[in-house]
């Protein structure tokens, strides 16, 4: 209060008395209520970024969502129980049996150290929350997070207003909601956080040319390297965007010391996760990002010959032999490293962003999850809504005030498109360069509208106000000559975007509410009346496998299914959602496929008690393990040719009536599945063993067990879990 | 000055029994005992009437009962009580009971001893009413059962009341749930008409006359057996008492053997799975508002509440059906008003009058742990419960607590439904400390405007 007086009366005492002087006091209240209005604004954008996302709580309960996040969960509950030492040396027996899996080594620790600190603070300050409340809201937390580098990250490309509309869109959109909702405990929750910071501090960095900041983004990358596997794409766009800077002629210092500092230390920094390693010298993802550091330094040192020689001539020839001579020293050493194997090739995840169809030639595995299908046009539409009309808007508006910071935002953009366009689960990482280009787009036409409005308003009288509305407004140039047109124009288009920006935020909620909220452990349908129908059958399945079977049994389960068994029903698996042994779970595929005497071998020979199988013919669950049969087939018969696709089809279709083929019918997946179904009766006017899910009688109702027995189904019959005979006795 | 008296009297009735006991089988003899055996539940409920009659010279002031050890490991409750009073305003005057050691016991039989309110003189006699509740005493047979078996078990006891003193006359009643008996064992005169069975009467049998029997019928009763149950109670004087009350629920009957078939259990609800259960009933106080039921890994969403003025009774269902064998842990939880329970003895003294035992009926509980969480700050914690349990004292610490918060724990093994008696935890507590945690609140968030005003107002930088 005392600093805020002295300033008001060091401003008195240098402008001239009277007018001015009070003008300047006003200035200064201005300045504060905009300072007001700002910081609250933003404070209501956090707190909406985080109370949108607890639909999943009010509809359903604070409960762990999905498949990957019951991983982490049960690992940061390892971690909290055993600390960092024990959570770091752990191998956990209970999956991938019998091979095991190093945890520790093969995990970003980076989201469960974080869900541990907090935890860890919050018991410290006496809040004696369960780790699984830390758990459920870390998501929505670190997207609240998100909103307030959005608003820096667009205050450093264009304005503080744009900043704002970035926070506020982003804090909505929901292609970055579809993965960070109440429960949706994943990676990519504090991953967005982390790379759009890497991002923010790196512009920054590039901005002043200050090592802070560089240093600043070294760790911000460290934190995503530790959190996710998509910190590849920045260690991949940084360097594009560095060679990009360098050839439109912008290389800079700042440039150089933001690039190299980032570069170098946040290297390091990856090398301490062990998961990550030494890939950032050893593997060609990275190497990217190698070369340009290196060509850097080449076009450092020829600036300085140049610098030295002052002969054009010289240094022209001089060019052409460092150039050639370093560009043939990269390629030789990027040839020898690969060769000999010291650098490895890209993997297939990386060739299958690169291409989108070669994933589905030659890793089944990757091309059989729903959320690595190239995006469908509605989908963009559904996560981005009027944001796919700004984005190119922002883009134009970028080009027209292009300086460094822009650039890069375009790159932002232009390549995260891409990969969203190749798979669905990359939209996440597009929405954050989508919001802020659209948020440029936004903030500066409204300001030009506004502009237009207020100017007219008070030019009318005075009929000047031309000299600022020219250069804001370029576009609306040639309507300057007829004033109350253009008002009005420009309020009709001031209504208009009010319009489609209030129905961004209604649809935003909708699809919030409706669509990315369910657990999917939990489903609900609505009732014949009209009510809502749960069924919890997953965890009636889960918890009965916990608390009746021997602690040591094995289940086996396609591995979809994996992470939820070890999470809730506490019993060893032998593939999980980890899926890293294609031989493994082909061998449960080859199981699953085989007559149930092949199988029974197969099963012995993995321990297996227990055999767990989704089936959605009474409920009319849909995605169940018969819809997931035939890439079961694909990835069996990929190591197994014994299995072979054809011999489940029937002239290319997939069924499983009357007319199914023989094979199919009688495959241990089918008859599990089908098991005493043919007694019972689905639905009024069917005949029974009507398989809802797929609407046909199905064509194997005598279905005989002679290695397995049912043990336990579900309520609605979603989950049948089987136990497996120990041998007959031989005499 | 009443209860010096009462305990002064205690004291002389102790000392009596001091010199009493050397000779505890003579002089008393039953004249008439009448038993009735309640086997419908899993839990078995003895009724028994003695009538006694002093012979000896020396005035007698307790009366010994006796048990077989096997019996005596699975007894939850002995209790006795006397008439008192003419026909018309007869009421029952409970007695205390003891578990004693006598020496000479024949084959290591273990004895409760009835005190009487009043000695009993020379050929005086008293009308006894005991009561006793075994628990785990059905024995499962076959151990292992199909789902659409029918659950039989074997029940195990004497024909003959089992007694140090000489019985003159007695009759034996057992109630059996169904009219499947598949056999019981023959006393003459013994025999069975529909669901009663029924041995005696018996004359003139010495003391400790033993006559086992064994009795194999059907019980499809739910065997539910709480292994563990943890209540906690959190008494926070901002006006709720908060109850959390882990449960270890297990089916203790026949083991279920081989297949569950869905189809059939929900096909034929009568035919299978006969002894199975799918939902319990609690009964909780009235007025209990957010009430929840969960397990380690999420709620369950298959409960209901219904609540009057009297009580509130939430039906649960676990998960899936428990069959024998089965096990299903949950946690129970519910809000109740401060002021039911809650009452100021003195100034600055109040006591917690809270239910002791398993609010779900028809449940054994094997090891029943409660826990009462006082306020912080509160002072001298002690308990009044009407029979033994284990105490001690624990720390808690809870929502911003800094001292922690004293914790009675009160443990108790083998508990029935007839345990659900009151039983208070007296305390003394200063309200000044309701006001500690908000003053906390209100100076951190003071502490943190205060240091955010000074940021903004004063200049860091070091160029100028």
């Amino acid at each position: 209060m005392g600093a805020a007086k002295m300033e008001k009366s060091a401003a008195d005492l240098l402008s001239s008395p009277g007018v001015s002087s009070l003008l300047k006091s006003m200035k200064l209240k201005t300045k504060q209520q905009e300072l007001l209005i700002r910081v609250s604004v933003l404070g209501l954008v956090y707190v909406l970024a985080f109370i949108t996302r607890l639909f999943s709580v009010l509809r359903y309960e604070s409960m762990i969502h999905e498949f990957d996040p019951y991983f982490n969960y049960r690992v940061t509950q390892y971690l909290t129980q055993n600390g960092f030492y024990e959570f770091w040396n752990w191998f956990d027996y209970e999956s991938w049996y019998p091979l095991g899996r190093i945890v520790g080594g093969t995990l970003y620790p980076g989201l469960m150290v974080t869900a541990a600190f907090i935890y860890w603070t919050l018991r410290f300050l006496r809040f004696a929350v369960h780790i699984r409340e830390v758990c459920v809201l870390t998501a929505p937390f670190f997207a609240a997070n998100t909103t307030v580098v959005a608003y820096f990250f667009g205050k450093e490309l264009w304005d503080s207003g744009a900043g704002l509309v970035a926070a506020a869109l982003i804090a909505i959109c929901p292609g970055y909601i579809s993965r960070s909702v109440a429960g949706s405990y994943d990676n990519e929750g504090v991953a967005i956080f982390a790379l759009l910071l890497t991002f923010y501090l790196f512009v920054k960095a590039v901005n002043t040319g200050s090592l802070a900041w560089a240093l600043g983004s070294a760790l911000g990358y460290f934190y995503m390297v530790s959190a996710w596997g998509g910190y590849v794409f920045i260690i991949n766009l940084i360097p594009l965007y560095v060679l990009v800077l360098l050839v439109i002629g912008r290389f800079s210092m700042r440039l150089y010391v933001a690039y190299n500092c980032m570069y170098v230390l946040g290297m390091l920094l990856a090398m301490q996760i062990r998961f990550v390693g030494f890939q950032h010298v050893q593997s060609g993802e990275h190497m990217a990002a190698m070369g340009v550091f290196f060509l850097m330094q080449v076009f450092y040192f020829l600036d300085w010959v140049k610098y030295m020689l002052n002969d054009p001539k010289k240094f022209h020839s001089f060019l052409r032999i460092t150039v050639t001579s370093a560009v043939g020293l990269g390629a030789i050493a990027l040839g020898v490293g690969t060769a000999s194997g010291y650098i490895s090739p890209w993997t297939g995840r990386f060739y299958s962003l690169l291409d989108p169809t070669y994933a589905k030639d030659h890793i089944p595995i990757i091309a059989s999850v729903s959320e690595h299908q190239p995006t469908a046009w509605s989908s963009f539409m559904f996560d981005f809504h009027i944001l796919l009309i700004l984005f190119p808007a922002g883009l134009y508006f970028c080009f027209k005030r292009l300086s460094d910071a822009t650039i890069f935002i375009v790159m932002y953009g232009l390549t995260s498109m891409y990969f969203a366009g190749v798979m669905v689960r990359l939209i996440l990482v597009a929405t954050p360069a989508v919001c802020l280009t659209s948020a440029i787009a936004v903030s500066a036409t409204i300001k030009n509208l506004t502009q237009l409005v207020r100017a007219q308003g008070k030019s009318t009288p005075a009929g000047s106000g031309k000299g600022t509305t020219s250069t804001k407004a370029s576009s609306k140039g040639s309507l300057d000559q007829s004033p109350p047109f253009q008002r009005n124009g420009a309020i009709a288009l001031l209504v208009g975007a009010l319009y489609l920006l209030s129905r961004y935020v209604i649809h935003c909620t909708w699809v919030t509410s409706e669509a990315y909220s369910s657990p999917s452990i939990v489903l609900a349908a609505r009732g014949a009346n009209g009510n809502r129908v749960i069924f919890d059958d997953y965890r009636e399945a889960y918890f009965w496998l916990r608390q009746n079977t021997p602690p040591d049994a094995k289940v086996m389960s396609w591995w979809d299914y994996g992470y939820q068994i070890t999470a809730m029903g506490n019993r060893t698996v032998i593939v999980d959602n980890n899926t890293w042994n294609n031989t493994h779970i082909a061998t449960v595929g080859r199981a699953m496929s085989s007559y149930e005497d092949e199988a029974y071998e197969i099963m012995r020979s993995l321990d297996v008690d227990y055999v767990l199988v989704v089936f959605g013919g009474v409920t009319g669950y849909s995605s169940d393990d018969i819809n997931k049969f035939l890439w079961m087939v694909r990835i069996g018969g990929g190591v197994f040719p014994v299995i072979k696709e054809p011999d489940y089809l029937v002239n290319g279709e997939y069924r499983v009536d009357k007319g199914a083929a023989p094979k199919m019918l009688n495959c241990l997946m089918y008859k599990l599945s089908y098991y005493r179904f043919g007694e019972l009766t689905t639905e009024y006017g069917k005949p029974p063993g009507y398989d809802r899910a797929r609407g046909v009688e199905i064509g194997n109702k005598d279905i005989k067990l002679e290695h397995l027995e049912e043990a336990f189904t579900t309520s609605n019959w979603i989950v049948r879990i089987y136990k497996v005979k120990p041998p007959n006795n031989r005499w | 000055m009443a209860a010096a008296i009462f305990s002064l009297f205690v004291l002389f009735v102790s000392l009596l029994i001091e010199t009493s006991s050397a000779s505890p089988a003579t002089g008393l003899q039953i004249v008439h005992a009448e038993r009735q055996i309640d086997l419908t539940s899993h839990i078995v409920r003895v009724y028994l009437t003695l009538k006694i009659e002093n012979t000896g010279d020396a005035p007698a002031t307790e009366v010994l009962l006796a048990f077989p050890p096997a019996q005596f490991d699975h007894l939850a409750l002995v209790k006795a009580a006397v008439a008192v009073g003419k026909k018309r305003k007869k009421s029952f005057a409970p007695l205390e009971t003891n578990p004693t050691e006598q020496p000479e016991a024949p084959n290591g039989t273990k004895y409760y001893s009835v005190s009487l309110l009043n000695p009993l003189a020379k050929g005086e006699t008293t009308t006894l009413e005991v009561h006793y509740i075994l628990t785990q005493s059905l024995e499962p047979f076959p151990a292992e059962i199909a789902q659409s078996d029918p659950q039989l078990v074997y029940y195990h006891d004497s024909a003959i009341i089992l007694s140090p003193y000489h019985i003159v006359h007695q009759a034996t009643v057992v109630k059996i749930p169904s009219n499947n008996v598949q056999s019981f064992t023959q006393v003459e005169p013994s025999h069975r008409s529909g669901t009663e069975l029924r041995y005696g009467p018996y004359e003139e049998r010495g003391p400790y006359s033993y006559s086992p029997i064994i009795i194999h019928f059907e019980n499809n009763h739910p065997f539910a057996v709480v292994e563990e149950l943890e209540r906690e109670i959190e008494i926070s004087h901002w006006g709720s008492v908060q109850v959390t009350e882990h449960y270890k629920l297990a089916h203790a009957g026949a083991k279920h053997r081989g297949v569950f078939s869905r189809v059939e259990y929900q096909s034929r609800p009568g035919g299978s799975g006969v002894s199975s259960f799918k939902h319990l009933l609690a009964e909780l106080p009235p007025r209990v508002h957010s009430v929840y039921y969960r397990d380690n890994i999420g709620n369950i969403s298959s409960s209901r509440l219904r609540t009057n003025s009297k009580k509130s009774e939430l039906l649960i269902e676990p998960r899936y059906p428990l069959f024998g064998g089965w096990k299903a842990t949950f946690i129970i939880g519910y809000g109740v008003p401060l002021k039911d329970f809650l009452f100021e003895s003195a100034p600055g003294a109040r006591f917690l009058n809270y239910s002791f035992g398993c609010p779900i009926a028809d449940t054994i509980v094997d090891k029943l742990t409660i826990k009462v969480v006082l306020p912080e700050g509160s002072k001298d914690p002690s308990v009044e419960v009407p029979f033994v349990v284990e105490q001690s004292l624990e720390t808690k610490y809870s929502y911003l607590d800094v001292m922690g918060r004293t914790v009675v724990v009160l443990e108790k093994k083998n508990v029935v439904p007839e345990h659900n008696v009151p039983f208070q935890v007296h305390y003394k507590f200063n309200p000044i400390f309701m006001l500690a945690e908000p003053l906390m609140l209100v100076s951190t968030f003071f502490l943190l405007f205060a240091a955010s005003i000074a940021y903004l107002h004063v200049d860091l930088s070091l160029r100028k």
